[in-house]
């Protein structure tokens, strides 16, 4: 019974490979954009920029486990964590200012560079 | 299908999941803690791809410095216990289509392509490359970063008091 089960599930199925990495990678590519897209709140629209970034991540990395990309695809995955980083830190000192200077933090009601 | 199969789409389904309650949850609070789990989700997944050092790193700073900051920044602008957290959406029917087509753009170029494998290796842990290639080949962004780094903190700290002081 159970090598029956076993026969049944397809090869590609059975055996995650580079493709399956590159289309959870796609997947979360356009959760991020659609948050980006659709979310009014600014903070919203920075944790969709943070998950367009873990998925740009999970592609280094998966070109580094099943090509030729040594292990340099690990090092600009580093990189890439370390911007994220910054501009968490700077974006979020930027909202804080938003946020006192309007009293809001959608972004279809700020449109102005100053009061 | 072995260990390493089940493994991948528990934490693949565990990433993609919580990614579509970070974009779809109304409450901006749930999306902030949903936010943690697509981050172990990805964490689980470098390791899978036998990236540990990148792995620890992204729950280092991920979900030990982002998430935290992300948390405070929704604490700080949001009026928590009224229904201000509920935040709204724009044009989302055209948004939606527009981003379901990407996406099985990118899915349908990921399956077609004929993508130049190479065979099985043997890997090690990756500490000891990664070190060497930052003090080799990569000095220069690594020194880079560290400077970019420094600036951020100081233009973080100077913005966020600037308007406190002058208030």
């Amino acid at each position: 019974m159970m090598a029956f089960c076993i026969a049944q599930i397809p090869q590609w199925l059975a055996e995650p490979g580079l493709q399956h990495f590159l289309i959870i990678s796609a997947i979360l590519f356009s959760l991020g954009l659609l948050a980006v897209i659709t979310r009014r709140n600014v903070i919203m629209v920075l944790m969709g920029i943070e998950l367009i970034l873990n998925a740009a991540n999970i592609n280094f990395i998966a070109f580094t486990r099943y090509s030729t990309l040594s292990l340099e695809g690990h090092l600009i995955a580093l990189f890439v964590i370390i911007l994220a980083a910054a501009e968490a830190a700077i974006a979020l000192a930027i909202v804080l200012n938003i946020y006192q200077r309007f009293s809001t933090v959608n972004v279809d009601e700020i449109s102005t560079l100053r009061e | 299908m072995d260990l390493y199969a089940i493994f991948f789409y528990f934490f693949g389904l565990l990433t993609v999941a919580s990614a579509f309650v970070v974009v779809f949850a109304r409450n901006i609070v749930h999306s902030a803690f949903a936010l943690m789990f697509t981050f172990f989700g990805v964490a689980a997944l470098y390791v899978l791809l036998y990236a540990d050092f990148i792995a620890v790193t992204q729950l280092l700073v991920y979900v030990g410095g982002i998430l935290v900051l992300i948390i405070f920044g929704v604490m700080l602008t949001t009026k928590v216990f009224s229904v201000e957290v509920k935040t709204g959406t724009l044009n989302v029917l055209p948004a939606t289509l527009f981003t379901a087509i990407i996406a099985g753009m990118l899915i349908f170029v990921f399956y077609v392509t004929d993508w130049n494998i190479i065979p099985d290796q043997e890997w090690d842990t990756t500490v000891y490359g990664i070190g060497a290639l930052l003090v080799n080949d990569f000095i220069l962004p690594m020194q880079v970063a560290g400077v970019l780094l420094l600036v951020a903190m100081i233009g973080a700290v100077m913005m966020a008091a600037r308007e406190r002081s002058k208030s």
